[in-house]
């Protein structure tokens, strides 16, 4: 008798999201939805949304969603968390969001190592409003912003290494990046979604999954050639792995 | 007698060929029909081989493939 | 009740967490710094949350985020910090969110002045953010008021699920005055405040039952809620609140909101004592702004209008300006950039003003 081993996550709606072909967001999205039924916190799950792509979700997953401005998730999911512990909050933002105009946002909700969960979409660029720079954009990559390729002797700065960075800060909990690249890749991430959200339920403190996708569209590439870019140059600038666990302390402590 | 089965939503393809790739046994082929919005959808071409390992589902950005194995 | 002698910023904060406030999230800036301070130490007593946020823009943030879940939550800032905050009290009109923000108004434009001034009165009238939406505005003027304000302040942007804002001033931010402290709600009402929110809060319910909240939308969504949100704005008429002192027969009419309203009542009095007869006009609600008040004036009787506001160029003189439509001469008596009207400032613009028109 054939028993269904995979199946469709209720924590997306029965309809087709507004992601590109080819696009990571579907397949991070899916991953929440299959994590939150895993941890079954489906009915408590409070998604705090940044804008860009990330925004395509709010209508394509089932559960509470609220939109907060731009680069501000991390701060909403800090009052909605203090004032509602029940809620399991994470907050779904791009690089624009996160690491540009959210980063003050991002630092210090990580320096107070609020107990929220940060699901980080990094695919270099800004997608939702047609490939500007970001600041995760690789040196040489060509955007609508840099369109002889990102070069730092013009000003235009240098690829940001999130996880690095807030590593630097006492407070936050658990800090991972991960990629989409491949089944096993797919899989280690969803892992570290779920270890995320698994620090929330324990009341551990700030987690952060940066992971490292692609943007066929605006990379200008078929979603497959996307991936190789990923694996040939996006993975030499962030390297993947787990830069924080304080699981792993706690545990050597005991 | 195949040890696995897909079940694809036709209307959730958009042609990546994620599934086609990472595809152990090369059941998946991208079809010759398009669906609602214009992608041309995959279709499993050679179903009597697949084993139900999910590696197609897990890769679907859009969640369109449901597996089976036989238990 | 006892009267007790507060500071009013101070008032501000403990009349809210008697309101059932039980989250606050602000910035430092001076003038309104005791009241994140005062917060600071009293939520922890009632089971609130305190944060100071990183900035103004994220404190206003997490006020959205937090007020979201039903929580009765409060932020306040002073002029150039409310600036920052235009994004997210927007976002809150148009998701139609119930929170309460003070404006602890401060010298500007720009960094301006640490002292007291009314320079944010079009910013908080009319424009607090982008969109066009509209916000009830009370303008205390005395720290009882403040009292008053804040705790009716929550019921009202429950009832119409949409901000509001506390315009006061410098002055009545640190000035101490007696004021008596309304009932302390009990846990339980908290409880039942949040509990009734249940059905809108972004807390987490069954995928059968989601909430979304929407500060926007694509197709006709946010067309939908701006009509919805313009009929909710025409009901304010009801909530109009004026004080009108000694106007019934005045000549000239002060027209002044806040602590400049003050000084001018104390001016209408020495006026009144030399035999001019001057009465005042006290917007308390500022928006919705007590037009009717100045139309309905007796334009025979009535000669002219001294508009009274520490803010230069004058703002509260468009509004009157617009009611008054050049029936009546309005002349200016200004001060700003942290300087504070004075009653002798006041009684030399008024005997201006007597001269050219009595």
């Amino acid at each position: 008798m054939m028993k269904k081993v995979y199946a469709r996550t209720t924590g997306i709606q029965d309809k087709v999201s507004g992601f590109c072909p080819g696009c990571m967001h579907g397949t991070v999205h899916k991953m929440i939805g299959e994590v939150a039924e895993e941890l079954g916190i489906m009915d408590r799950l409070v998604r705090a949304e940044g804008v860009g792509c990330c925004g395509l979700g709010q209508n394509y997953v089932s559960y509470d969603t609220t939109i907060s401005p731009h680069g501000r998730a991390c701060a909403m999911a800090t009052g909605m968390k203090r004032s509602n512990p029940d809620s399991i909050i994470y907050t779904y933002q791009g690089d624009g969001d996160l690491a540009s105009i959210g980063l003050a946002e991002t630092m210090h909700a990580a320096n107070r190592n609020e107990n929220i969960t940060v699901i980080f979409i990094n695919n270099g660029i800004y997608g939702m409003t047609g490939g500007q720079m970001a600041p995760t954009t690789l040196l040489g990559m060509k955007s609508t912003t840099t369109p002889e390729g990102r070069d730092p002797e013009k000003g235009q700065g240098y690829p940001m290494h999130m996880c690095e960075i807030l590593n630097q800060l006492t407070g936050p909990y658990y800090l991972e990046r991960t990629t989409c690249t491949d089944p096993a890749h797919v899989r280690k991430t969803k892992a570290a979604i779920k270890k995320a959200f698994q620090n929330q339920i324990d009341g551990k403190g700030f987690s952060m999954v940066e992971i490292v996708t692609s943007c066929p569209t605006n990379w200008g590439m078929t979603p497959l050639k996307a991936v190789d870019f990923i694996n040939s140059d996006m993975l030499k600038e962030y390297p993947l792995g787990v830069f924080r666990d304080r699981s792993k302390e706690e545990k050597e402590a005991e | 007698m195949a040890k696995g089965k897909v079940e694809i939503r036709k209307e959730s393809c958009k042609n990546c060929g994620y599934c086609v790739k990472y595809c152990p046994k090369n059941v998946l082929e991208i079809g010759m029909e398009v669906n609602s919005k214009g992608y041309l959808y995959v279709t499993a071409a050679r179903p009597e081989d697949c084993i139900g390992c999910a590696q197609c589902g897990i890769m679907c950005p859009d969640a369109a493939i449901e597996v089976y194995r036989e238990d | 009740m006892a009267r007790i002698f507060m500071k009013g910023c101070e008032a501000n904060a403990e009349s809210a967490v008697r309101a059932g406030c039980r989250f606050f999230a602000g910035y430092p800036i001076t003038p309104q710094n005791e009241i994140p301070e005062y917060f600071a130490r009293r939520l922890p007593e009632v089971g609130g949350n305190f944060v100071q946020g990183e900035s103004e823009v994220a404190s206003v943030n997490m006020l959205y985020g937090s007020a979201q879940t039903g929580t009765r939550s409060m932020s306040s800032s002073s002029s150039t910090g409310i600036s920052l905050y235009s994004e997210g009290i927007s976002f809150m009109a148009s998701a139609r969110i119930p929170a309460v923000v003070v404006n602890v108004v401060r010298g500007g434009p720009g960094i301006g002045a640490i002292q007291p001034a009314q320079q944010d009165y079009l910013q908080a009238t009319k424009a607090s953010g982008n969109g066009g939406f509209r916000m009830i505005v009370l303008a205390p003027s005395t720290v009882q008021e403040c009292v008053d304000m804040v705790y009716e302040a929550f019921d009202l942007a429950e009832r119409d699920d949409n901000p509001v804002l506390i315009l006061a001033d410098g002055v009545l931010g640190t000035m101490m005055e007696p004021v008596e402290l309304p009932e302390m709600k009990s846990d339980e009402e908290v409880a039942a405040l949040k509990a009734k929110y249940y059905e809108k809060a972004i807390v987490g319910h069954p995928i059968t039952d989601r909430k979304l909240g929407v500060p926007g939308s694509v197709g006709t969504g946010q067309e939908i809620r701006n009509i919805e949100a313009a009929a909710m704005y025409k009901t304010w008429d009801k909530d109009i609140r004026c004080e009108e002192y000694m106007t019934e027969d005045a000549e000239i009419i002060l027209a002044s909101y806040g602590i400049s309203a003050r000084i001018s009542k104390a001016a209408v009095k020495d006026l009144r004592a030399e035999g001019i007869k001057a009465g005042l006009i006290r917007p308390i609600t500022v928006s919705p702004f007590p037009y009717d008040v100045f139309k309905n004036l007796d334009f025979d009787r009535v000669k002219g209008i001294l508009d009274v506001e520490m803010s230069i160029p004058a703002q509260m003189k468009w509004d009157v300006e617009y009611a008054v439509q050049d029936r009546l001469p309005i002349h200016e008596c200004l001060r700003s950039g942290g300087q504070i009207m004075t009653k002798e400032k006041v009684m030399e613009e008024a005997h201006a003003l007597v001269k050219e028109v009595l």
